[in-house]
């Protein structure tokens, strides 16, 4: 039995594994890192949402492709990514530049951090205003000890 | 005030809600819409041989009428659907240029034979070596190209009667009546 619900556990909380067919050789380590690091980054203009690593989309295969090759004939990141951009647009960056339509994508952490900031500082406030209790003057310790007597 | 505070999240909610709903409820609404980079510029440089005659096409020998560039190919089952409108199109004056985008020659020539031929000029692009330099990620896709060479609009899907008259035509007539 709990071995079954491990194993069920275990497939609903697997991580999907985005395996790549093809492999390509780099000419050196650095190759390879910038590679691994640009085709995570790059999204595939054919899918809603996914990189160019976890795709199987012919287009996907071919900017892999033509990434391996850019990166085998020594260009920099910058060059590779405007590339993409006139070809496909904004939409291949997975961080976008800062304009009018992605201005929301930008602002919208900053602002709720900022309303949480609020939330926090509301809250604190709130403790301390439930927090102002005077110390009993004398009837009252007079009460509290009469009432201690009786109940104990 | 206690009270109104624990319908906060319905409110947020339904606000939320109330402009997911009125998004979807767009008719321009295509998550899929990927609005093309290339709209403005010129038809990038290239050099492709043709499918079915001899010698070698580049953009300076096609550019000078308002033509449609549309991308096809035989895996491509939407063609297939769109092929006789092409067809219909072609009859009717308009210009076609053919990309074959990431297909085999005599496959394309089969087809061609058999579904009729609506293009002028029929590049062959077994690579995708023009097809990424344009921006194709799927076909069909199709061009809309001045007579400067600049691509002005760019359809991806199917051209259909809809398609042609609602989007298409009115900035075909547009370009055809520029000098």
């Amino acid at each position: 039995m709990i071995k079954n619900t491990f194993i069920a556990l275990l497939v609903v909380f697997s991580v999907n594994l985005h395996a790549v067919i093809e492999t390509y050789q780099f000419s050196d380590a650095k190759g390879r890192i910038r590679y691994q690091t640009l085709v995570d980054e790059l999204r595939c203009p054919k899918c809603q949402n996914q990189n160019l690593s976890g795709s199987n989309s012919p287009i996907a295969k071919d900017l892999r492709r033509e990434l391996h090759r850019m990166i085998e004939a020594g260009q920099g990141d910058e060059a590779i990514k405007t590339f993409m951009v006139k070809r496909y647009g904004n939409f291949v960056l997975y961080r976008p530049p800062l304009d009018k339509n992605t201005l929301a994508l930008w602002a919208t952490p900053i602002i709720l951090l900022f309303l949480a900031l609020l939330f926090v500082v509301f809250l604190r406030k709130k403790q301390n205003k439930d927090d102002n209790s005077q110390p009993l003057n004398d009837s009252e310790k007079e009460k509290l000890a009469q009432l201690l007597k009786t109940y104990s | 005030m206690e009270r109104v505070k624990l319908f906060i999240p319905l409110i947020v909610f339904a606000i939320l809600a109330g402009v997911f709903f009125q998004v979807l409820n767009t008719d321009d609404y295509n998550p899929q819409d990927l609005p093309s980079a290339l709209i403005g510029q010129t038809l990038p440089e290239f050099s492709l041989s043709q499918l079915d005659k001899e010698g070698l096409i580049n953009e300076k020998s096609i550019i000078g009428e308002v033509m449609l560039l549309n991308v096809w190919a035989t895996w491509c089952i939407s063609c297939r659907v769109e092929h006789a409108f092409l067809n219909q199109l072609k009859d009717e004056g308009v210009k076609i240029i053919g990309l074959d985008y990431k297909d085999e020659d005599d496959k394309a020539n089969q087809w061609l034979q058999k579904l009729g031929n609506p293009y002028v000029i029929n590049l062959s692009d077994p690579q995708g070596k023009l097809g990424l330099d344009l921006g194709v990620y799927g076909a069909p896709e199709t061009y809309l190209i001045d007579k400067s060479g600049i691509i002005r609009y760019k359809h991806v899907g199917v051209i259909d009667d809809a398609v042609w008259q609602e989007k298409l035509q009115p900035l075909y007539q547009i370009l055809m009546s520029e000098k």
